[in-house]
């Protein structure tokens, strides 16, 4: 079998910002939750690789660990989404046409109307700002995302003849979906969740750069690009790595998706996401 | 057509009475107080009262309700706690630098994408489409507010031919009031114009691989009279719908534009809201955001349908 190249890059690229990120747990070049206002804005040298930021805080350091940020607000938001996504949708195609189906489709275009940064706004508004908020804006933003895809899948695999067999074999619509159903979309459910991880880590950037995600003085890479722009005429430098971060990160998992759309089937188009 | 535009319309009222029922319970019953919760810790029992009775919170929920729609669909929003002045009067200014905004950003990325996606495809497999390909693939992944700040770096703090932020009215005259908004449109139009590229793209080479334009080619039709006369009109359908879904898009993303560039629109007024704990206005503006986009998906449907008679029945 061939690898797909976008799928070996992709994978390599964020490989790497998930070991970056475990890594930071445990080792970070310098620690992020002292300040050393001496040796504030420095450029990068031997000791602070990519510089310090306002605060003399080690850039690289705030980076690894706006990485640990980035990827559990992204990766707990498709958990969400797949958890409350795809059991609605095995249900809507279970029972197509029938009552639960139309609530449930219906139930979806409601939530497809407010972006998440609109989700985001209303829970702010109400609870304050925290990382917990944008987990919660960006998960409810992917279930009905989750769940369509899974109503499509499902509805194609519902027709065919060995279904049939095992309805008449006497098993019921549950047994069928969680049986038949389940592991026959299991590729399109990966790749999805591919794309939605990546979209999650631009939510994240987007609600934190904007205050509405996590705060300070928990790092992420939104509020380093946040804080960097106040400083845009003096210490540009500190604009471009957060930046430059989100961008490698987000390429690797669309291109991981697209690779993994190839390998696992060469028909499926992307759904509408 | 009739009868699917009256069900899309009733769909589109359910789904408006819905989206309202939960934007009211979000903001005015799960918080418990939201006089206690606008004025802070700090407030003395009297101010919060006197809140209470300005909102009309000592009444009846349901009440409360109605009288908030009521409200909506006659345009009166309420008046805003922290400027005193109906919310009405602000989303009207702010609208005059939002929608334009909006608008820009969808010609520019429309502009921009048609092209390269139809020069993508004609050109399937050569370096200028994976040029094409590498660079939208590109342009998703950038984040439109970091691509908002190298606009700034480059163009403003650099070159200086633009300035980084703020907006000089329309008052000012139509091309400054436009110089103003061209850095926040194009950063906002980047990741737009690589999505729809790509959709231009396939929609174009799904087409061009149906049997009426081998038909057209061999009754004589050179490969470009064949796309330009046959394939691209019916390409066009999917990207269409596509380009009306993004304004939606655009409208949302304006709101985080407009606080990279300090422009003076609904964005900026909705983060005022949420600083200044002033929930009539943000309970408003998101009903105004959320009703903008569900009447452009109604809107889209309908394009669509009318279209491709085909969509009428199924969905």
């Amino acid at each position: 079998m061939k690898w797909p190249v976008s799928l070996v890059a992709g994978a390599v690229l964020s490989v790497l910002f998930v070991v970056v990120a475990l890594l930071s747990f445990v080792w970070t070049p310098h620690d992020v939750a002292t300040l050393a206002i001496a040796d504030k804005l420095q450029p990068p040298s031997p000791t602070y690789w990519l510089g310090t930021d306002h605060f003399g805080r080690d850039t690289l350091s705030m980076l690894m660990v706006g990485a640990r940020t980035s990827i559990a607000v992204a990766i707990v938001a498709v958990g969400i989404g797949i958890v409350v996504g795809v059991p609605l949708g095995l249900a809507a195609a279970a029972n197509r046409g029938s009552l639960i189906d139309e609530i449930i489709m219906r139930g979806n275009d409601l939530v497809f109307a407010f972006p998440s940064l609109v989700i985001a706004i209303l829970i702010t508004a109400v609870f304050g700002p925290s990382a917990v908020n944008a987990i919660l804006a960006i998960g409810i933003f992917n279930i009905p995302v989750f769940a369509r895809v899974t109503r499509g899948g499902a509805l194609s695999i519902w027709t065919l003849d060995y279904i049939l067999a095992a309805r008449v074999a006497g098993k019921g619509k549950l047994r069928i979906s969680v049986e038949h159903i389940l592991p026959n979309i299991l590729n399109l459910l990966i790749v999805q969740g591919t794309i939605q991880f990546s979209l999650g880590i631009l939510a994240e950037a987007a609600l934190s750069y904007i205050g509405l995600g996590a705060q300070p003085p928990t790092p992420s890479w939104g509020r380093m690009l946040a804080e960097a722009q106040t400083m845009i005429y003096t210490a540009p430098r500190l604009a471009m790595w957060p930046g430059l971060a989100i961008v490698a990160m987000v390429l690797g998992l669309n291109l991981m998706g697209d690779g993994l759309r190839d390998l696992l089937d060469p028909r499926v188009r992307r759904e509408r996401a | 057509m009739l009868r699917f535009a009256f069900t899309r319309a009733l769909s589109l009222a359910l789904s408006l009475l819905v989206a309202s029922v939960v934007i009211f319970a979000v903001i005015e019953v799960i918080p418990g107080d939201p006089a206690a919760y606008m004025l802070g810790l700090n407030a003395s029992p009297e101010a919060v009262a006197a809140l209470r009775e300005q909102l009309g919170l000592d009444g009846n929920v349901a009440m409360r309700y109605l009288d908030w729609m009521g409200g909506m669909l006659t345009g009166d929003f309420g008046t805003s706690y922290t400027y005193k002045v109906p919310v009405a009067e602000l989303v009207n200014q702010r609208l005059a630098v939002s929608v334009p905004l909006a608008l820009y950003a969808l010609v520019l990325s429309t502009l921009i994408a048609l092209p390269i996606g139809i020069i993508a495809a004609s050109a399937r497999g050569s370096a200028a489409d994976y040029g094409i390909m590498g660079a939208t693939q590109l342009g998703i992944a950038v984040p439109n507010f970091w691509f908002a700040m190298l606009l700034v770096l480059i163009f403003a703090v650099t070159l200086r031919w633009f300035s980084a932020g703020g907006f000089p009215g329309w008052d000012a005259g139509f091309w400054v009031a436009m110089k103003a908004l061209t850095l926040p449109a194009v950063a906002l139009a980047l990741p737009q114009a690589s999505i729809l590229a790509r959709v231009m793209r396939s929609a174009l080479i799904e087409t061009l691989g149906q049997d009426y334009i081998r038909t057209a080619r061999a009754k004589g039709l050179s490969r470009r009279e064949a796309t330009t006369r046959h394939a691209l009109r019916n390409a066009l359908i999917p990207v269409l719908t596509i380009i009306g879904l993004q304004f939606s898009f655009l409208l949302a993303g304006a709101i985080i534009i407009e606080n990279v560039f300090y422009l003076p629109g609904l964005g900026r007024l909705i983060f005022q809201g949420i600083t200044q704990r002033d929930l009539i206005v943000v309970e408003s503006l998101v009903m105004l955001l959320v009703f903008a986009v569900i009447l452009v998906t109604f809107l889209v449907d309908i394009a669509y349908a009318a279209a491709d008679p085909r969509l009428r029945t199924k969905r």
